[in-house]
C-alpha cells in the first residue's frame, strides 16, 4: 500500500511539472492555433536562467529560501522576456501566412535554441545549486515526501490559481478570452491583439520557467536538451486534456505523470519494461487522436464554413 | 587543343599531389619529425568529466616523454578530438584522425559504447588503439589492434559481488542499470552471476536510460523489495541523481557502483546522499606507494586538482604506447602492434600492467568507500593467479577469485 502511495506522489510530482508546461502550449494554441514547439526549450531556458542567477548572485553556496524565491521569480521574468521576443521576431512577421509556416518556424526556433545553447555552453549536464535544504517527511509506512516535492506542489497550485484569476478576473484575461474566441472581432472591438498575444507568450513562458527551476531543485541536473522530451510529453498532456482547454492541460499533465510512473513502478509485473516510460505518453497521444481527438475536457468545435 | 593540354596538366598535377599526400605526412612510419598520436574522448557531452580527465593524463605523460628526449629521438604530439560522448561521432573523429591526420596510434575512449563504435575503424586501418578505461569485454574482441590498460567487467562485476557478499555480508541485492549502455549491461550480468554463486539473491532489477531525470518510480519498486545493497553500474551523471532520490525516499541500503562513478561532478549532483556508498576502481589516490604519490603530486602541480582514476589510466595508456614505440623502434602499424602486445610487467600508476592474449590488462581492483567527497580505501581484490606481491595491502584478498575473462 505504501508503495502505491509513494508511486502516486512520484507521479503527481512530475505530472505537476508537465501541467505547468502544458498550460503554455494550450494558451498559445487557444489564441493563435499554433503549436509552439519551442515551448519545451523555454523550460530549459528557465532552468538555465535560474542556474546563472543562483551562481552569479552567490546563492549557490548554501540553501537559502530568499535565494530560491529570487531565483524562481528572476527565471520566470527572463523566460517571459525570451518568450515575448520569440513571438515578436519569429512568429509575428509570419502570422498572416498559412498555419503550416508558423508550425515549421516553431520547430526551427526550437532547434535554434537547443543547438545555440549546446554551442555556447556545451552539452554536458550541470549540477543545479541546491537552494532548498532537502529533507524527507514520512507520511505513513514507508511513503515519503521530500521538501522539493512539497515545493513543486505548492508553487504549481499557486501559479495555476493565479493564472485562473488572471484569465477570469482581470481585464487582460477578458481580452485574452476575447482574442481566443475570435481574433479579428476582438481587434474590431478595440483590443490590442498584438499586446494580448505577447502577454499570452509571457505568461506561458513564465510558467514553463517555474517548471524548469522547480525540476532543477527536485533533480539537480540541467542540460541544453532537457526540454525536448519533457516538452513533447507536456504537449501530449495538453492534447490529452483537450488543447485550448486550461483545466484540461492540468488534468492531462497529471495523468501523463501518473501513467509514466506506474509503467515504471508496475510495468515489469505485467511484462512491460521500464524503458517504455517515454513510449507511454506517445501511445496515449495516438489513442486520444484515434478515439477522442478533442481530448478529455475539450469540446468538439464545429468547423465554420 | 590548348584547353585540353591545360586540363591534362591540371589533372596530372592533382594526381601527383594526391600521390604525395598519401606517401608523405609528418608521421610517415619511418620518417623523422614528430610522432602524431590521436586522442578521442567526450570533451563536451554527458560524460565530459571522463574525456577531460583522461586527456589531462595523456597530455601529462606526453610532456614527460618529450622532456626526457622523446621516443627514438622524435617528439610526441597529441592530436585531440571531441566525440561529444556519442558513438557515431566517435567513429567519425577516429576516421578523421586516421585518414586525415595520419596518426600512428590512437588513445581512447572511456565509455565502452563509444570505443566499440570507433574500434573497427582502427582495426581496419591497422592503427593500434589503446583504450585507457573501457572495461566491456567486447572492446578488445573487435580485433588484434585494440588494447586496453584496465581490467575488464567480468572481473569488476565480480569484485563488487565479492565485496557485497563477503565484506558487507549482503544476502539480497537489487540492480538498477543503464539499459542502453554496454558497460552497464556487462557489469550487471557479471555481478549477478558472481553474487548468486556466492549464495546471494537478486530481489529486484530496474533500468533507466541515459538522460532520464526521474528515478523515483524505479527506486520505489526497489525499496519495496528491501534489498541489503543496490548495485548501480552507471555513469556519474545519472548515478549522482539516483543517489539523491534514493535518499529522499528514505532508502538506507548502500549503493554499489563501478569506475563509472569516479568524477568530480558526482559530488555536485549527489552531495551527502553518496556517503556510505562503495565503488570498485582502478587505483586509490590515497595509496601510499611512491609511484602513485609522485603521480598525484605531479598532477596536482600541473592541474591544481586531485587526479581521478581516468586521469591515471590515460597517463598509463600513453606510457604503455610509448614503451611499445620504443621497443618497436618504428611507428609502423603491424610492428608497433606486436610490440604493444608484448607489454609485460610494465610499472604503471594504476598497478603493474601485463597484457594477456586477449590484449586486456590483468590488474587488481580496489574497493573505495564514498564519504564527504573522499574515496576511502577499503580493500584490494586480485584476479586469479595474482597475489598481493607488489604492495602490502591490509586485509587484501578475500578468497581465491574465480575466472576473469570470457
Amino acid at each position: 500500500m505504501d508503495t502505491f502511495v509513494q508511486q502516486l506522489i512520484n507521479g503527481l510530482t512530475i505530472g505537476a511539472i508537465y501541467a505547468l508546461l502544458a498550460l503554455g502550449y494550450t494558451m498559445v494554441y487557444g489564441i493563435l492555433r499554433l503549436i509552439n514547439f519551442a515551448h519545451g526549450d523555454i523550460y530549459m531556458v528557465g532552468a538555465f536562467a535560474g542556474f546563472f542567477l543562483a551562481t552569479q548572485l552567490g546563492f549557490a553556496a548554501g540553501p537559502s529560501l530568499v535565494g530560491l524565491v529570487i531565483v524562481l521569480i528572476g527565471a520566470m521574468i527572463i523566460a517571459a522576456l525570451v518568450g515575448m521576443a520569440i513571438e515578436r521576431f519569429a512568429y509575428r512577421p509570419i502570422r498572416k501566412y498559412a498555419r503550416m509556416t508558423t508550425l515549421i518556424t516553431a520547430i526551427g526556433v526550437s532547434l535554434l535554441i537547443e543547438n545555440g545553447f549546446v554551442a555556447k555552453l556545451g552539452a554536458a549536464p550541470r549540477a543545479f545549486p541546491q537552494l532548498l535544504q532537502e529533507q524527507s517527511y514520512t507520511l505513513f509506512g514507508n511513503a515519503a515526501i521530500s521538501k522539493s516535492q512539497i515545493l513543486i506542489f505548492g508553487v504549481s497550485i499557486f501559479l495555476m490559481l493565479l493564472l485562473q484569476w488572471i484569465i477570469f478576473k482581470t481585464k487582460v484575461g477578458t481580452a485574452m478570452r476575447a482574442v481566443s474566441f475570435n481574433l479579428n472581432s476582438a481587434k474590431l472591438m478595440g483590443i490590442n491583439t498584438d499586446m494580448i498575444i505577447s502577454v499570452t507568450f509571457a505568461l506561458g513562458s513564465a510558467l514553463a520557467a517555474a517548471g524548469g527551476v522547480l525540476t532543477a531543485q527536485y533533480n539537480p541536473q540541467i542540460d541544453p536538451l532537457m526540454g525536448i522530451i519533457t516538452g513533447l510529453k507536456a504537449f501530449v498532456a495538453a492534447v490529452l486534456g483537450g488543447i485550448g482547454n486550461i483545466p484540461g492541460a492540468v488534468l492531462g499533465g497529471l495523468l501523463i505523470g501518473l501513467a509514466e510512473t506506474f509503467v515504471v513502478g508496475y510495468g515489469q509485473n505485467v511484462g512491460v519494461p521500464t524503458t517504455f516510460r517515454d513510449a507511454v505518453a506517445f501511445a496515449i497521444l495516438i489513442l486520444v487522436l484515434l478515439f477522442r481527438p478533442s481530448g478529455l475536457l475539450g469540446s468538439t468545435v464545429q468547423e465554420k464554413v | 587543343m590548348k584547353r585540353i593540354a591545360i586540363s591534362l596538366l591540371l589533372v596530372t598535377s592533382l594526381l601527383f599531389a594526391l600521390a604525395c599526400e598519401r606517401k608523405g605526412g609528418p608521421s610517415a612510419s619511418n620518417g623523422t619529425g614528430t610522432i602524431v598520436v590521436g586522442y578521442y574522448g567526450d570533451l563536451s557531452g554527458r560524460t565530459s568529466n571522463f574525456g577531460q580527465s583522461t586527456k589531462e593524463g595523456v597530455l601529462m605523460a606526453a610532456d614527460e616523454i618529450n622532456k626526457a628526449g622523446g621516443l627514438n629521438g622524435r617528439q610526441v604530439q597529441i592530436l585531440s578530438e571531441d566525440d561529444e560522448g556519442r558513438p557515431e561521432k566517435a567513429a567519425t573523429v577516429v576516421t578523421k584522425l586516421i585518414d586525415q591526420d595520419k596518426v600512428v596510434a590512437l588513445l581512447g575512449e572511456v565509455a565502452s559504447g563509444n570505443t566499440l563504435a570507433a574500434a573497427p575503424k582502427a582495426q581496419g586501418a591497422k592503427v593500434p588503439m589503446i583504450s585507457p578505461s573501457s572495461t566491456n569485454p567486447a572492446v578488445t574482441q573487435v580485433g588484434d589492434y585494440i588494447f586496453r590498460v584496465c581490467f575488464i567487467d567480468p572481473f569488476q562485476g565480480e569484485v563488487m559481488a565479492k565485496f557485497a557478499a563477503n565484506t558487507l555480508k549482503a544476502k539480497k541485492a537489487a540492480i538498477m542499470l543503464d539499459f542502453n549502455s554496454p558497460y552497464s549491461r556487462g557489469l550487471t550480468e557479471f555481478f549477478e552471476a558472481a553474487f548468486k554463486k556466492l549464495g546471494g539473491q537478486i530481489v529486484n532489477q530496474q533500468s533507466y536510460t541515459q538522460g532520464d531525470r526521474d528515478y523515483k518510480g524505479q527506486l520505489t519498486a526497489i525499496r519495496s523489495a528491501s534489498p541489503d545493497v543496490i548495485y548501480v553500474p552507471g555513469y556519474y551523471g545519472e548515478v549522482g541523481v539516483i543517489a539523491k532520490q534514493a535518499q529522499q525516499l528514505g532508502i538506507k541500503a548502500p549503493l554499489l557502483g563501478g569506475d563509472g562513478w569516479d568524477a568530480t561532478q558526482l559530488w555536485e549532483l549527489g552531495g551527502d546522499a553518496l556517503n556510505g556508498d562503495f565503488i570498485s576502481n582502478h587505483y586509490s589516490v590515497d595509496d601510499p606507494s611512491p609511484a602513485i604519490q609522485k603521480f598525484v603530486a605531479d598532477y596536482q602541480a600541473r592541474y591544481s586538482k586531485r587526479p581521478d582514476a581516468l586521469a591515471a589510466l590515460g597517463y598509463d595508456a600513453m606510457k604503455v604506447l610509448a614503451e611499445g614505440i620504443k621497443k618497436a623502434g618504428t611507428t609502423d602499424g603491424p610492428k608497433l602492434r606486436d610490440a604493444i602486445a608484448q607489454t609485460k610487467d610494465f610499472a604503471g600508476v594504476t598497478g603493474t600492467i601485463s597484457l594477456d592474449a586477449q590484449r586486456n590488462a590483468v590488474k587488481p581492483a580496489v574497493v573505495l568507500k564514498l564519504q564527504d567527497k573522499k574515496y576511502i580505501y577499503q580493500e584490494t581484490i586480485y584476479p586469479e593467479g595474482m597475489g598481493p606481491q607488489t604492495k602490502a595491502a591490509p586485509a587484501a584478498t578475500t578468497e581465491a577469485p574465480g575466472k576473469a575473462g570470457n
